[in-house]
């Protein structure tokens, strides 16, 4: 019988959400990894039962947590006896040690000098789509590194972080982060990443060069609104089957592509505000997204007060508000970037998780929600596996 | 045998109690104990001080006989009180919030 597993990152450790295909009743496994923060919690394509997590704490850095139970039991890889030694004797226990390629250089600061590039964190774990063992790491400073021993080790693509614009690259208020990274199915060497506040990028090599895909893209907010970087992206998606389409939730504005990123258009059409954070597309019709309105970038909330998700069925444009279940009056909780995600059952669920520490849920496509748990710390991120 | 208290989240992290005992070879130093705890539980690599650097990560201090000596030489000799197990040797989380 399948069912569903809902891996939640939060502030204060992650969790575990299982329930059978009805999608009513939850389980609700952790804390895990308590009082740490988890960025992001993701389960492998290839083996559902293999999840890795990125915990990370100001104090003690980056760990990567592994599981092979589906988030029953969690190791941190390379620390097992048997691989406890490495060829010379010494300790293993690499899979923390996250180390640019050559000499990092530097980006630009908030204040516009130059910065050294510093490593502080993941923000999320992409697991291969072929391999249970290949993954991929999106980390502050924005890079992308890859592992190919299911975590042991990590090695730089550093080919994005050495492209010609990377000192012109700049944190976003929440860090300079790589916080998407999508693979294409049907050609698993060309992967899109997004980077705030720097912007999107492709490769088509599998990740030795890349190219920058922020043409069409318009903020006011620099100092050239049209430049080829420094973009404030908060998340990109794509729907499998489409893989030349992507949709973009900007610092402000909702954009789509067609061409593989290489021109964006605007989409925000109707929505009360088109700043927010999340985005993401329905498991069967490649047109139907969702994002979470918030009112701006000076107040991280809902406008008005009211937890709406929109739904688009026309690929953006033309958006109707989703409010059933959602708190309707005196709600100011913030959706971050990597806190939604969609079930692949008919009709497809919906989820996503606030700062205010609910998981809300949809089984019809956004029709109604109802929270599946409401007090878990502030929530990091959400993903969903689809379990046969 | 000398003692070491954790701080929560690294217990959590290496899976131990209050206190871990280590046994030194050589010179009894900071950089030794830290050193034989990697070895022991490689978990903890990266957490305490960074990967290659070896310099302690900013938000972690080391205590022995009451005294703060996160700033002093990792190669100065530890007090004979932590050497010979009467005192636990702390490794701390600095008081931050959170």
């Amino acid at each position: 019988m399948s069912g569903i597993r809902v891996l939640v990152g939060t502030r204060k450790g992650g969790f575990v959400l299982t329930s059978d295909a009805k999608r009513k009743d939850w389980k609700v496994d952790g804390p895990h990894f308590a009082g740490w923060e988890i960025y992001h919690m993701k389960g492998s394509p290839v083996d559902p039962d293999r999840i890795y997590a990125s915990q990370t704490s100001a104090w003690f850095g980056q760990i990567i947590q592994r599981s092979s139970d589906g988030g029953k039991t969690w190791e941190t890889p390379g620390s097992s006896p048997e691989d406890l030694k490495g060829p010379d004797g010494t300790p293993k226990g690499e899979s923390n040690m996250f180390v640019y390629d050559g000499i990092p250089g530097t980006h630009m600061w908030y204040d516009g000098t130059q910065h050294p590039w510093e490593f502080k964190r993941v923000w999320h774990l992409e697991p291969a789509l072929d391999n249970a063992d290949h993954v991929y790491a999106g980390v502050e400073d924005a890079a992308l590194f890859e592992s190919k021993d299911g975590g042991t080790s990590w090695n730089e693509l550093s080919g994005l972080r050495q492209h010609d614009t990377g000192p012109k690259w700049q944190p976003g208020a929440g860090g300079m982060c790589l916080h998407s990274i999508l693979i294409d199915p049907k050609n698993p060497k060309r992967i899109f990443i997004a980077i705030s506040a720097a912007g999107a990028f492709r490769t088509d090599d599998g990740g030795k060069t890349w190219k920058p895909i922020n043409h069409g893209l318009h903020s006011q907010y620099i100092p050239d609104p049209h430049a080829e970087v420094g973009h404030c992206v908060h998340r990109i998606a794509m729907h499998p089957t489409k893989p030349n389409t992507l949709f973009m939730q900007k610092h402000w504005d909702v954009m789509r592509s067609d061409d593989g990123g290489d021109s964006w258009r605007e989409v925000s059409g109707n929505l009360p505000s088109d700043f927010g954070f999340p985005i993401d597309v329905h498991a069967h019709e490649p047109e139907t997204i969702y994002v979470v309105p918030i009112k701006s970038d000076s107040e991280h909330y809902p406008p008005d007060g009211k937890l709406r998700v929109y739904r688009s069925r026309s690929g953006g444009n033309e958006w109707e508000e989703l409010t059933k279940g959602l708190p309707q009056k005196d709600c100011y909780v913030n959706v971050l970037r990597d806190a939604m995600s969609v079930d692949s059952l008919d009709p497809c669920g919906i989820y996503f998780g606030t700062t205010g520490g609910q998981v809300y849920a949809s089984r019809d496509s956004g029709d109604s929600w109802e929270p599946i748990v409401r007090d878990l710390p502030a929530v990091l991120s959400v993903e969903v596996q689809t379990l046969k | 045998m000398i003692r070491v208290v954790l701080p929560h989240h690294l217990r959590t992290l290496a899976k131990v109690g209050d206190e871990v005992h280590v046994d030194l070879n050589g010179s009894p130093t900071v950089k030794a104990i830290l050193d034989e705890l990697e070895t022991k539980f490689p978990m903890l690599r990266g957490t305490i001080r960074e990967h290659n650097t070896l310099k302690r990560r900013p938000l972690v201090r080391f205590f022995a006989c009451g005294e703060d000596i996160s700033h002093e030489s990792p190669d100065a000799p530890l007090p004979d009180a932590i050497v010979k197990g009467d005192e636990p040797f702390f490794i701390m989380g600095a008081i931050a919030g959170g």
